[in-house]
């Protein structure tokens, strides 16, 4: 607040922020080591300038080279959606397939999780919200064959965009992840390059684990964005600054909502300031 | 039951052992370390803190530096503060001893794993002997009514027949209804998903409450969960008095500070871990295991 000192209560109550914030002990010394220098002896250094500073710091970090989504590269574009069991991938492709067909493109979606209890009832729950046509198979079913069958439909029907949904699986699981890879290969020889946009969905409440899930993800299905889930909660997904340093792997989406309307471009001066509010 | 925690000490402690005398230094660099580790596996921030605090006061004691041993001494003392965080030695058994129907409610946020233990449990209860009922509380997530019929058909455990758009407190009435009259002992209630923040959702899980007067209120946590853990089991213990914690997904690699951040807020025991995505992936907690994993061992 106003009229306070730069001293060590200040900066242990910067350090309590990004901790709790889920930024992680690296990023978080870092990050403190970096201030140190900066205002190490210098007159000038209010709480307000230390934040600012802060703010910079972390923004640099997230604001990175990569290119935007084009999904004019390809017809059918081709996203697929990657992650661990429960972090919100299926929800997101209804929002994203509603954002994407509000636009004017023609959508087609795959239901790739032949595995969990009614996956693709819920995925064709959120295709009939958006009239987008879902391409599904019976539960026990190989996904690969899901993903000919939508590549194939997706060609056919002259789609701009086709999103794969996949079961939720931990990184840890060796066959799993090979599996992802089978889907992948599958992709690419029906529609060469695809999938054009692998999108790894991370739920912000997720603490360390979430820089092992990315790692992972990255190294067997070379993800290409992110998109950070239940940022309408409480927590604050601090650990996407030290995904995006190690990963440089771009936050594309951030979900607020379970609402068809709740999924917004991902904007790094909105978020650096939202993990500085204090409720 | 801490025997095992010795080893990862010695290494967090070799400093300490190689100094013949301690000073209050030693020991204070040593306990930076404990505390970097802990929030390394996300133990919450203010848990570590007080955790830190309280071992530092046992072990710059006197009694300590006066010991022959004085590093053991240490290691003991941070084993056993870490022992009582994490429950050790107290009953987390689940209780189910009230007149049948008895009730028991899943609850938590979105996607932690409630659906599921809804059929591990019932699972878990028909082995033992029980008469399990599950019931669809959950009218909100796209299909998720399909999804305990597709889960119970998987285990052969019957779901209380219900549709979307009809109010969850209602659904749970007449479940307990149909039990009462039709022989079943326990009502598992899977709940939908929501944010502590959600006062109208949270207001319907009082409700529930109010009505069935569960025997167990079950919150269902993800190991993967970061700081925010206390948070949010600290809004539905203090909405709700939940009577235990499952721990889900720990199968993977997560530390799993969650579960000593949630056990210390709430003092609530953590009486089940989810262990798969299979129905018979569900285990009884042990504390010493866990405080194992969080301290990376
Ligand atoms: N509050 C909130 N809830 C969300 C958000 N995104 C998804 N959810 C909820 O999180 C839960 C899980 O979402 P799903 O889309 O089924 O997650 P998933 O990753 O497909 O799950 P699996 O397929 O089982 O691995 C559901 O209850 C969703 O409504 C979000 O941005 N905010
Ligand atoms: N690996 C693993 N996955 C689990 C475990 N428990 C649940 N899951 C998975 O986590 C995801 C979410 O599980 P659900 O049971 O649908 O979670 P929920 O809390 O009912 O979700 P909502 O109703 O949307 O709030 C699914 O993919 C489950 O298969 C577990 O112990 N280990
Ligand atoms: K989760
Ligand atoms: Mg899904
Ligand atoms: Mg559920």
């Amino acid at each position: 607040g106003a009229g306070k000192k730069v001293d060590a209560d200040l900066l242990e109550e910067i350090e309590e922020i990004l901790i709790t914030a889920d930024l992680g002990m690296k990023t978080t010394r870092e990050l403190m080591g970096s201030l140190e220098k900066r205002f190490d002896g210098t007159d000038g250094a209010t709480p307000e300038a230390l934040r600012r500073a802060l703010q910079e710091e972390i923004g640099a970090r997230l604001r990175l080279e990569a290119a935007p989504i084009d999904y004019s590269a390809a017809s059918p574009f081709v996203i697929m959606v990657v992650g661990v069991n429960g972090v919100g991938k299926t929800t997101t492709i209804g929002k994203l397939a509603h954002y994407l067909s509000s636009q004017g493109k023609k959508v087609v979606l795959g239901a790739g999780d032949t595995f969990r209890a009614a996956a693709a009832e819920q995925l064709v729950i959120w295709g009939e919200r958006s009239g987008v046509d879902v391409i599904r198979h019976d539960e026990g079913s190989d996904p690969a064959a899901v993903a000919f069958d939508a590549a194939r439909a997706a060609v056919a029907r002259k789609a701009d965009v086709l999103i794969l949904d996949t079961a939720g699986r931990l990184h840890t699981k060796v066959n799993l992840m090979e599996e992802l890879k089978k889907v992948r290969r599958v992709l690419d020889r029906e529609i060469p390059g695809a999938p054009h946009e692998t999108l790894l969905v991370l739920d912000a409440t997720t603490g360390q684990n979430a820089l092992v899930q990315a790692r992972l993800f990255k190294e067997t299905v070379a993800i290409s964005g992110i998109a950070l889930t239940k940022l309408d909660g409480t927590a604050r997904g601090g650990i996407v600054v030290a995904i995006g340093c190690e990963l440089n792997l771009p936050v594309r989406f951030v979900g607020i909502g379970e609402g068809i309307d709740d999924l917004r471009p991902f904007e790094p001066d909105l978020f650096v300031e939202a993990l500085f509010q204090r409720d | 039951m801490f025997d095992s925690l010795t080893e990862k000490f010695d290494s967090v402690f070799k400093k300490l052992r190689g100094h013949g005398r301690l000073s209050e230094e030693n020991i204070r660099d040593a306990l930076r370390e404990v505390r970097l580790v802990l929030l390394e596996a996300d133990v919450n921030y203010k848990v570590v803190k007080d955790f830190v605090a309280s071992v530092t006061a046992r072990a710059v004691g006197q009694d300590v530096l006066k010991s022959l041993t004085p590093a053991q001494q240490v290691i003991k003392v941070v084993r056993d503060e870490l022992g009582l965080l994490m429950g050790e030695g107290e009953d987390n058994s689940l209780d189910l001893a009230a007149r049948p129907p008895v009730s028991i409610m899943l609850c938590g946020l979105q996607g932690a794993g409630k659906t599921t233990t809804c059929g591990k449990l019932a699972l878990k209860l028909r082995k033992e002997k029980r008469n399990p009922l599950l019931v669809p509380a959950d009218v909100y997530r796209p299909a998720a009514i399909e999804q305990l019929k597709t889960v119970g058909r998987q285990i052969g455990i019957p779901v209380y027949d219900t549709q979307p758009g009809q109010d969850p407190v209602a659904i749970c009435e007449a479940a307990r209804h149909f039990a009462d009259l039709n022989g079943y002992d326990t009502l598992i209630l899977d709940t939908a998903g929501r944010l502590h923040i959600d006062q109208e959702l949270m207001g319907e899980l009082s409700r529930i409450k109010a009505s069935l007067d569960p025997r167990e209120i079950l919150f269902v946590a993800d190991a993967m969960t970061g700081q925010d853990a206390v948070t949010v089991a600290k809004a539905f213990d203090e909405l709700l008095n939940i009577t235990g914690v499952v721990l889900t997904k720990l199968d993977g690699d997560a530390r799993g500070g969650a579960a000593l951040s949630i056990r210390a807020v709430t003092g609530k025991p953590v009486k089940l871990v989810g262990m798969g995505e299979k129905l018979d992936a569900l285990e009884t907690f042990h504390p010493d295991r866990m405080a194992q994993r969080i301290l990376g061992m």
